[in-house]
């Protein structure tokens, strides 16, 4: 498999980009600058970038709790991001959804979900629409692998199924619901085994390896857009940090951390770059280096951001 | 006018903004072929096909948040929840998803769809096919409730929300859908406004504001006081939320007197909202009685049809609610 040169230079980017992103909130967080909650996605950069790169123009995306580096892989504007999580304005929904709700319905970003397997039935509405419509594309459903024991879960890829229905169920399966590991909360290994209870196809990719998760997203979408139905991705990947900023990981060890921290999907794609003479170390430090400042400017661009007036608490209830 | 059932003004509402617009389409459990438990879709899957007459397997989680997904990417979906009791399933695409999309999202979303569902009991369908559950969906903002008591008010309400732009839950009362009444739809374009509220009897004496199965009730009730001499005015909100608070609070100021009949369970039901509504405004310096509701009582609805009966409120209870208050007075 290979990607095109520009195609994979811009998901490294946005690979460090989320990277820098997620610490950023971390150091946020710690000085009260970022208040609620956030679910990092530190380790799981090409599993959200990759994805919604290998998508389409015009194909939507619902997005999950632990939301950041899919949205950012999806392309959306970082200061407004930013400026979301610090609850401003200006950011992507009037400082009123924060990290768990990052939503942009027309540019096809059908909004990150606070509820875990909320996502999946609003896809599948969401892949209705484009069948409906004959549009040609895709719905990318973002969930975690404790979010299909949700018996939401069940029904909609049911529902998928019998309608044919052109939506790929993107589970990350970073080991942890939570804090419940898998073996404990599913009595297989594999997710992807629970497609062939839907006849669909359960498809199961490297989440740490850009190549894979573009290759199987392509040949998922492809699938879909034949009118063949929705497919179960599950991809195999790790989160570095804890569930939440209050998470003590009392349920891992450090040495099982540093055995996937090893398997750094950023540092991977580099060292290919470097590799195969895509980009040489110097020039792959500033790719780094822009990355970083992108999210110093964004940050400094939402901390400089207005709050909410209060004026505007009770607008947008209804339509 | 056309004499028709509330069943069939619901049939025809939806097959008219179905004709009106492509994107309207109707989801639901046995709604094909069969034509839905009740009756209502009956004929609909011949004129419109299966790509906008969908049935669905038994499962309310994703009817509804498919209905969500689908209108808030352009689609306006109907569907059907066979009994609300059943809508428990589906509470988290309603609650948390389709209720507050747009607000969550900073007003960029939209989500138009009608959630069909039969209300009520009397049915002998036992605890988990009768109950009421309107307060639930009225306690969540970003919902509109709706619930029609006449053929007239269900085709006119109906056709209002389905142009809507916001999830509305329509809640049909299943012992209304062989009722008949006129239903005007030769008029062009017979639109009930959401949020307005329907006197349904004038009266001076007593105000009692009432919806659904239980308007009739109230109806009957008055007739029996007229001819003890006292003069009832029934008022039917017929969109919960938004509430028409104004029409409610006029009657009250007319009348002095306020009795508010629901058939759900007493505790946590909208009748206490709507008390609230009338003692919180002007209309409580008006006020010559204490307010009365009479509800369904707190317990699950039973099987037995005596027992059943008892649980929601008569048309003897209602005329002696009348006199109670006019004796106060």
């Amino acid at each position: 498999m290979s990607i095109e040169r520009e195609t994979l230079l811009e998901m490294y980017l946005r690979m460090n980009q989320a990277r820098a992103f997620e610490e950023k909130v971390k150091w946020g967080f710690a000085r009260g600058m970022i208040h609620g909650t956030t679910h990092l996605s530190i380790g799981q950069e090409a599993s959200g970038v990759a994805s919604c790169m290998a998508l389409d123009e015009g194909d939507k995306a619902s997005l999950s709790h632990r939301g950041h580096s899919a949205a950012i892989g999806f392309g959306v504007d970082l200061k407004k991001m930013m400026a979301e999580l610090l609850g401003r304005a200006n950011g992507y929904c009037k400082g009123k959804g924060g990290s768990m709700h990052i939503a942009d319905i027309e540019s096809g970003n059908l909004g990150a979900n606070g509820i875990v397997g909320g996502g999946f039935s609003i896809s599948v509405g969401a892949a209705l629409t484009q069948q409906y419509q004959e549009t040609g594309n895709v719905v990318l459903c973002f969930a975690g692998d404790g979010a299909t024991n949700e018996g939401n879960f069940h029904e909609s890829l049911n529902l998928a199924s019998i309608w044919k229905l052109p939506v790929i169920f993107y589970i990350e399966n970073n080991l942890y619901a939570m804090s419940n590991p898998l073996e404990k909360h599913m009595n297989i290994t594999d997710i992807a085994d629970r497609a062939a209870s839907y006849g669909m196809p359960g498809v199961i990719c490297d989440g740490n390896d850009v190549f894979d998760v573009y290759q199987t997203i392509q040949e998922a979408a492809k699938h879909c857009r034949e009118g063949k139905g929705p497919v179960l991705v599950e991809s195999k990947t790790y989160r570095w940090d804890g569930h939440s900023k209050s998470d003590a990981q009392a349920y891992r060890t450090m040495e099982e951390r540093k055995e996937w921290m090893a398997k750094d999907p950023i540092l991977r794609l580099r060292n290919h770059m470097i590799e195969e003479g895509i980009k040489t170390a110097e020039e792959v430090d500033a790719m780094d280096a822009k990355a970083k400042q992108d999210i110093e400017d964004a940050f400094e661009f939402a901390w400089n951001s207005p709050e909410p007036d209060v004026s505007t608490l009770t607008e947008d209830v209804y339509a | 006018m056309k004499t028709m059932t509330y069943a069939e003004a619901i049939r025809e509402a939806m097959s008219e903004e179905m004709r009106r617009d492509e994107n309207v389409m109707f989801m639901g459990e046995d709604i094909g072929l069969y034509g839905g438990a009740f009756g209502i879709s009956v004929g609909m899957l011949d004129e419109f096909g299966e790509k906008r007459v969908k049935d669905t397997p038994i499962s309310e989680a994703v009817i509804a948040g498919a209905a969500a997904g689908a209108a808030a990417t352009g689609l306006r979906p109907i569907m059907e929840i066979m009994f609300s009791d059943f809508f428990t399933i589906s509470m988290d695409a309603l609650v948390n998803q389709a209720a507050k999309m747009r607000y969550m999202f900073g007003g960029k979303a939209q989500v138009p769809m009608v959630c069909r569902t039969p209300g009520g009991s009397g049915t002998g369908a036992a605890a988990q096919h009768s109950q009421s559950l309107e307060a639930w969906f009225c306690h969540v903002p970003g919902i509109k409730v709706v619930t029609p008591s006449t053929p007239a008010d269900a085709y006119g309400l109906l056709k209002a929300s389905i142009r809507d732009n916001n999830p509305i839950v329509f809640i049909e009362q299943k012992l209304l859908y062989r009722t008949k009444g006129e239903v005007p739809v030769d008029q062009d374009d017979f639109i009930i406004e959401l949020g307005v509220a329907d006197v349904k009897r004038q009266g001076t004496d007593v105000t009692i504001v009432t919806y659904g199965r239980m308007v009739q009730r109230a109806l009957e009730a008055a007739e029996i006081a007229a001819e003890k001499g006292i003069s009832v005015e029934v008022v039917d909100p017929r969109t919960l939320q938004p509430l028409d608070k104004d029409t409610i609070i006029k009657s009250v100021e007319k009348t002095g007197k306020l009795i508010v009949v629901v058939e759900a369970a007493q505790t946590g039901s909208y009748a206490g909202e709507i008390i609230a509504s009338v003692t919180e405004s002007d209309a409580f310096d008006f006020l010559d009685a204490p307010v009365q509701r009479l509800c369904g009582k707190d317990v699950p609805i039973p099987y037995n049809p005596t027992l059943e009966a008892a649980v929601v409120p008569q048309v003897d209870e209602i005329v002696a609610a009348i006199e109670k208050a006019v004796n106060r007075g």
